[in-house]
């Protein structure tokens, strides 16, 4: 049974403010902590297809007049390591123009490993292609050393009381911006 | 853009001619020139304006005139003076309102014109001279051009180096019912968007003036971006940059912002190179505009806003591609009509007239400048 939902990494891995890119279904997804809540980017910019991990977080900053500035750090967006273009990470609505452009946003889940478990088990769950390190923090270490490659969801072994990252590459309705 | 495809009935060749009838066969509707010149003949013209400590001051030197307007127009080229439009007596162009009505007002039946005076009293270092110059010329335009035709409107001048003198001499005259604009030099000292100036574009929108930011200005700096040129068809060409660099200015330092109903007209800096202009600050403003972040939208869209343009120069190629690079505007309200009388720019008003629409035409050659600088 083929499924789109795919395990990433422990919730554990990826501490408030943190981003790191994982490779589900053939492409690469970045992923982002943002105060406790998990989102997901296709991790290639709208514009010319950069890595949008890569970008730097800087506060939203506004200005009615020359001079007047709003500086919020309890609001960042990613800026895009090439041009600049700023994104809200939680909509993946540019800045400038956040109706026409605009990243790809995917749903990032926090799942129980016991649901982890039974879901692989039931195959509406698939494990990512993962980086080494990721697959050994996924595996409790066990997979250390190993090559990242297509895994069996037999092989891997999930601990029932840690929380888990799904990212579901379905299409989802894109989220308002939060005022 | 859908253009209509026939030209005006009647090719008119550059340059425009005396000639009612070839006017009407160009363009049978209204008239509004923006950009028609009085030129100050002598400084004694202005000595019934001056105080005699400032007449003293200028016999004691033998001074005959500020030195800018020397360079920017050199007194016997055809880019200065249209042939046809120089006085046979040896008297100055433009400079009296009899040769205007002559030249431009009747045959044109011009429903209203706007008049520069292109001094250079900016050339004028001493700042309480230049003041006092500044103060006589805007009388003298309102004597002796706003005075004897009502189909006149004037731009007051400042003095552009001083910002709180240039406040002050907007409240003593910018509430004049025949004073609809400020004029610009577009070569100053300091870009026209600096903080410094906020106050002089609040003092305009006090008064409903339009900034008329307009070719010339003797700033302590060089006239081009990097130095002095070589030859006067540098200056004249490349003057454009000096536009774009104030335009550039005003929208990033945040003018529109402080003053929002603040309008600027480009006047003899042509137009066609806006389009490549907004393209390249629409796409930095993109990912830098962090640095700037007043500005909220597209900056071409702040520019459609707030700018007008003056069709002369027009810098126009073939026919074909003007008619392409006028749709590049994406707009029919940013163009203004202009003879630039007395100046000639080798300009084919046939030619801009037949890359337009029917309902540019009327835009251009009156209704944006009816509606830009409120004319009844």
């Amino acid at each position: 049974m083929s499924t789109r939902r795919y395990v990433v990494a422990r919730a554990a891995d990826l501490a408030d403010g943190e981003k790191m890119a994982v490779e589900v279904g053939g492409r690469s997804v970045a992923i982002f902590n943002v105060r406790g809540t998990f989102y997901g980017l296709l991790n290639r910019c709208p514009h010319r297809g950069a890595d949008l991990c890569a970008g730097r977080f800087l506060p939203r900053v506004t200005a009615a007049v020359p001079g007047e500035y709003h500086y919020d750090t309890d609001q960042t967006f990613l800026a895009c390591p090439w041009h600049g273009w700023e994104f809200d990470v939680t909509t993946g609505q540019s800045y400038f123009d956040p109706v026409g452009m605009r990243g790809r946003p995917y749903s990032v889940e926090i799942e129980n490993g016991a649901v982890v478990a039974s879901e692989l088990e039931a195959g509406t769950l698939a494990v990512s292609r993962m980086t080494p390190q990721q697959y050994a923090a996924a595996v409790g270490g066990a997979g250390t050393g190993m090559q990242p490659g297509p895994l069996h969801a037999e092989t891997v072994t999930v601990e029932v009381e840690d929380d888990y990252l799904v990212v579901d590459l379905r299409p989802q309705r894109p989220q308002r911006r939060t005022p | 853009m859908t253009l209509t495809p026939s030209p005006p009935a009647t090719s008119v060749p550059a340059p425009l001619v005396q000639d009612p009838a070839a006017r009407r066969s160009l363009w049978a509707g209204s008239v509004i020139d923006v950009d028609v010149h009085a030129q100050v003949p002598s400084a004694e013209t202005l000595f019934p304006y001056l105080a005699r400590q400032w007449v003293d001051w200028c016999t004691e030197r033998n001074w005959k005139q500020p030195q800018g307007p020397l360079a920017h127009y050199p007194p016997t080229s055809p880019r200065t003076c249209r042939p046809e439009w120089r006085p046979e007596d040896g008297r100055t162009p433009a400079s009296d309102v009899a040769l205007l009505r002559e030249h431009v007002l009747d045959p044109w039946d011009v429903e209203a014109a706007i008049v520069n005076c292109y001094y250079g009293v900016d050339s004028i270092r001493q700042p309480d001279w230049h003041n006092a110059m500044t103060r006589a010329v805007n009388d003298w335009l309102v004597e002796e051009w706003l005075g004897r035709d009502p189909r006149l409107r004037a731009s007051m001048v400042l003095p552009a180096r001083d910002p709180r003198s240039m406040v002050e001499e907007i409240h003593r005259i910018g509430a004049h019912p025949g004073i609809v604009q400020v004029l610009l030099p577009v070569r100053t000292d300091a870009l026209w968007g600096r903080r410094m100036f906020f106050p002089v574009f609040e003092a305009m929108a006090e008064h409903g003036l339009v900034a008329g930011l307009h070719y010339g200005g003797t700033p302590d700096g060089v006239p081009s971006t990097t130095g002095y040129p070589s030859y006067f068809i540098e200056e004249y060409a490349a003057e454009w940059q000096a536009f774009g660099s104030q335009i550039t200015s005003m929208v990033a330092e945040g003018v529109f912002q402080v003053v929002p109903e603040l309008r600027v007209s480009v006047l003899e800096g042509g137009f066609l190179w806006l389009p490549a202009w907004g393209w390249r600050m629409n796409k930095d403003w993109k990912g830098l505009r962090r640095e700037v972040p007043w500005v909220t939208e597209p900056p071409f869209d702040v520019v459609r806003r707030h700018f007008r343009f003056s069709t002369a120069p027009t810098e126009a190629g073939p026919d074909a591609m003007l008619q392409t690079a006028l749709g590049w505007l994406r707009s029919e309200d940013l163009l203004m009509f202009a003879t630039d009388y007395p100046h000639g720019h080798d300009d084919d008003l046939a030619q801009l007239l037949g890359a337009m629409t029917e309902s540019m035409r009327a835009k251009t050659m009156a209704e944006n400048a009816r509606e830009w600088y409120a004319l009844a």
